[in-house]
């Protein structure tokens, strides 16, 4: 609190109650999101870390072989041949809700279903070395497109993980302090009153009571004194 | 929400000539300037997955973090034809240590 300052009302008292309880329910409830998130994220990139190794080093010797042809053939030649594809891509992209984190699921289709049918050029003018290279790249497609569903998947959750724990802690940290504090504080002023209110009812009573004891005597003290002076006995009042 | 989608593949000539018959479309560039701005043209486009490769992605780190957390598209580092350079493995370890707050593998 004490940056705050709140009325000790039993009003502001009942609606930071609230406020607590639903403060700390938040929080339980993120934490849990993100300890379900952190397990799921550690797995994806696990996952991903294997396969971004396994690409890389596929996408490497693809590269040699691609090297390997283009000095065994003219650069025009190569270029040709690669001009016109014969296959073509296409994706479809649908949502897995990993978490409420929608991450993407790709699924690609290709205009030829053969997927031994992806070379765009007759072998007669081309050199071996480029039916190889594309040929393993043809085949590491499908890797790369996994790799990039996992590391889409890996950047979002890392995004959605960072998101959450910041929540968390806020939550921890700030608010719920802050509300418990001033809840403390409330209750105490509360309390504070009501004893001073009892106090001076007290003390009030006190003084009557004297009042009217004091009367009393006074009342007394006429009544024997009247008595003393007549000599006789009390005539009724 | 499964729209069709393209993907693009962008990098130097040599790199990424042969995504072309896989039927990929295929955006070969010559300078950083060139990538940069095609990027930004592909970003607006249909296209989910973008690969790019290492040696341009070193040269517009930033243009590529404005992607990150986008769902489309999806910008996968790809080593280019002079080698791998580590990016992809340093970006899996950087998003990591942004969910974690450090480096747990």
């Amino acid at each position: 609190m004490a940056n705050t300052v709140v009325n000790p009302t039993r009003m502001e008292l009942t609606r930071l109650k609230g406020k607590l309880k639903t403060a700390q329910r938040g929080h339980k409830l993120l934490k849990d999101k993100r300890d379900e998130l952190m397990k799921q994220f550690l797995d994806t990139v696990r996952e991903l870390r294997s396969l971004r190794a396994q690409v890389e080093e596929e996408l490497m010797r693809v590269h040699s072989s691609f090297t390997v042809a283009s000095a065994l053939m003219s650069a025009q030649a190569m270029e040709q041949a690669l001009m016109y594809p014969k296959q073509s891509v296409e994706l479809t992209m649908t949502f897995q809700n990993i978490m409420s984190v929608n991450v993407p699921v790709y699924h690609y289709q290709t205009r030829t279903d053969d997927t031994g049918d992806i070379f765009p050029y007759g072998f007669a003018a081309t050199s071996g070395e480029l039916d190889g290279a594309v040929a393993a790249l043809g085949k590491v497609f499908q890797d790369m497109l996994k790799l990039a569903q996992t590391e889409k998947a890996a950047q979002l959750m890392a995004e959605e993980i960072e998101k959450t724990r910041r929540r968390v802690n806020a939550l921890e940290y700030v608010v719920i302090p802050d509300t418990q504090d001033s809840i403390r504080y409330i209750t105490m002023k509360l309390d504070e009153n009501d004893r001073s209110t009892t106090t001076r009812l007290m003390k009030v009573k006190d003084m009557i009571l004297k009042e009217a004891i004091e009367e009393r005597q006074a009342q007394d003290a006429r009544a024997v004194k009247a008595f003393g002076d007549s000599g006789e006995a009390p005539t009724e009042v | 929400m499964a729209n069709s989608y393209q993907i693009a593949v962008l990098g130097d000539k040599d790199s990424v000539m042969g995504f072309k018959a896989l039927g990929l479309t295929v955006f070969p560039v010559e300078s950083v300037e060139q990538a940069r701005s095609t990027l930004h043209h592909i970003a607006r486009e249909d296209y989910a997955v973008v690969y790019l490769t290492e040696q341009l992605a070193a040269q517009m780190e930033t243009d590529v973090a404005r992607y990150k957390d986008e769902l489309t598209p999806a910008i996968i580092l790809i080593p280019g034809k002079e080698g791998s350079l580590g990016m992809g493995m340093e970006n899996i370890k950087k998003s990591v240590e942004r969910a974690v707050g450090a480096d747990i593998l």
